[in-house]
């Protein structure tokens, strides 16, 4: 098979869409007027920030006075978390165990200033244990937050179930939702949440630019102090552009979204299946319960990295929770969360493919993958050594 | 982030294989801190004559594996005792810092397989076997020795 670019690593980030681009470049030269300003050219760039802000509500079913603009996930996570604990002063926070380390990390800080934590079990496909979740409440528990989908191993949350137990319980309740906006169709009003992180380049957007939903009533303190943009809450010129290509990323992706992900979720079975079919594989994570566009294998008796280098030497761009590309000397938590050994987590392969993929990038792949996955294990100490 | 060297010995590895009736053998690392080295040396009157290795690994440490082999190819014991981790960093233009272990690893390989060999044939010698000597100790496996 002739040799192709194909890029499988869109959990990471995606391609920016053509229509978002060309949306987004009068706002650098021509609307280029700081929203805060007096004259015509400032105006012209407010009224284009409410529009944007008023779609995106739409969107997830929210006023727009409850939208608030900021740098990305990594922003909206910590200013949710961060903000509300300041603003309670103490207390005890639940989370779960397979966050991004965007939501760990803010926890485990929030650990050092005084909270406690608790960090809910998922079960051996990566959902969350809801019994353990309502044990883990307590009098002073001042938030829970859940992501609504696993960037690793694409998991789908009961988010409702756990807003409506939150919301039972009086106690905030915040989901990172960076891997399913845009890719699930989610409506904050319905499924009971009161604050929700989104990030504009996981579907099509730029990056650099993100959401934080904040149900009126909800009160988390300021993370950025300085002049009144976003009505207090977020200080700092709005990126407009980047704003402006968020809001038209969010309805390009959702639109005919049923038959986008229809067509996604095959290419994705087509794919699980057919790598499942490699001797010593496993799928992690829920078969169904999954975001349409994620696969996350391991694969035994070799390690990720050198997979991710020899199917990047083949053209194919994908990711791995090895501890080689986690930076650190760990595999993935969220591997390790589902109870699998070090030695299995190191050669775990994630592949998240979106409607931008062809089925001949998924031909290419089933081609390609088992070729990389023999000459490893041709050259590993550990394969000859499997259980016969 | 790797050297075109790197990335040169990761795609073409040089000595990759076994050696049938090698006259010593070497692993070191471990599973679960996702690197394992073994190293296959063939030796004639005190200099080797062919080396093989299998590695189990990110691509540093096959680059490393890879490196390690040629630098001793040809070369008699005592001086393919004395190849450094730091040798094997430089014939690759350098490695990431978090990587360095790897190098590490390459070296304790050579010493492991002279061990066995010198340990089969009954020459004394006080080479240290032990595998993970630059261990973080984050993988649990210090508990495990």
């Amino acid at each position: 098979m002739e040799k192709r670019f194909v890029y499988a690593d869109n959990a990471a980030t995606t391609r920016v869409r053509p229509e978002v681009l060309a949306r987004m470049l009068p706002y650098f030269t021509e609307v280029y007027g700081n929203p805060s300003g007096l004259y015509s050219v400032s105006r012209d760039a407010a009224v284009e920030l409410d529009r944007a802000r008023a779609k995106i509500a739409g969107l997830l079913n929210c006023e727009a006075r409850e939208i608030y603009f900021t740098s990305g996930g990594s922003e909206s996570d910590n200013a949710a978390i961060a903000g509300i604990a300041r603003k309670r002063g103490r207390g005890h926070i639940i989370t779960s165990k397979i966050e991004h380390h965007a939501v760990l990390n803010t926890v485990k800080a929030l650990e050092k200033e005084g909270f406690s934590a608790t960090y809910v079990d998922v079960d051996e496909n990566g959902i969350i244990k809801l019994d353990e979740l309502k044990k883990a409440i307590r009098d002073d528990t001042i938030l829970i937050t859940v992501m609504y989908a696993n960037n690793e191993i694409g998991t789908i949350q009961p988010i409702k179930e756990i807003g409506e137990l939150a919301r039972a319980h009086k106690i905030p309740f915040h989901t990172d939702a960076v891997q399913a906006a845009g890719h699930l169709n989610i409506d904050v009003r319905a499924e009971n949440i009161d604050m929700l992180s989104l990030s504009a380049h996981k579907f099509g957007g730029p990056k650099g630019c993100g959401v934080l939903y904040v149900r009126r009533g909800v009160n988390p303190r300021p993370l950025i102090y300085g002049g009144g943009q976003e009505s207090g809450r977020r200080a700092g010129t709005e990126n407009l552009a980047s704003i402006v290509g968020m809001a038209e990323a969010l309805e390009l992706s959702l639109s005919g979204l049923e038959q986008k992900n229809a067509r996604v979720t095959e290419m994705r079975d087509r794919l699980i299946d057919g790598i499942l079919k490699i001797p010593y594989t496993r799928l992690n994570g829920d078969r169904t319960r999954r975001l349409p566009g994620n696969v996350n294998v391991s694969v035994e008796y070799i390690e990720g990295e050198s997979l991710i280098l020899l199917l990047d030497l083949n053209g194919i761009c994908a990711s791995s929770g090895s501890a080689c590309t986690t930076g650190s000397l760990d595999p993935s938590h969220v591997l390790l969360a589902l109870g699998l050994s070090h030695e299995v987590a190191h050669g775990s392969l994630r592949l998240t493919i979106n409607d931008e993929t062809t089925d001949d990038d998924i031909d290419y792949i089933l081609d390609t993958l088992p070729r990389v996955v023999d000459r490893l294990r041709a050259m590993s100490p550990v394969w000859e050594r499997r259980p016969e | 982030m790797y050297s075109e060297k790197v990335m040169e010995h990761f795609a073409n590895p040089r000595n990759v294989g076994e050696i049938e009736n090698a006259d010593g053998i070497g692993e070191v690392g471990n599973a679960k801190c996702g690197d394992i080295m073994r190293m296959y040396l063939k030796i004639d009157d005190n200099r080797i004559t062919d080396v093989k290795f299998k590695t189990f690994g990110c691509g540093a440490a096959v680059a490393t594996s890879s490196m390690a082999t040629e630098l001793i190819k040809g070369k008699t014991l005592d001086e393919a005792l004395s190849l450094t981790n730091k040798a094997v960093i430089e014939a690759l233009d350098g490695l990431p810092p978090v990587k360095v272990h790897c190098s590490v690893l390459a070296e304790e390989a050579v010493k492991a397989a002279i061990k066995d060999y010198y340990d089969k044939n009954g020459i004394e010698n006080d080479l240290d076997a032990s595998s993970c000597s630059s261990c973080c100790g984050s993988c649990g496996a210090e508990s495990e020795k």
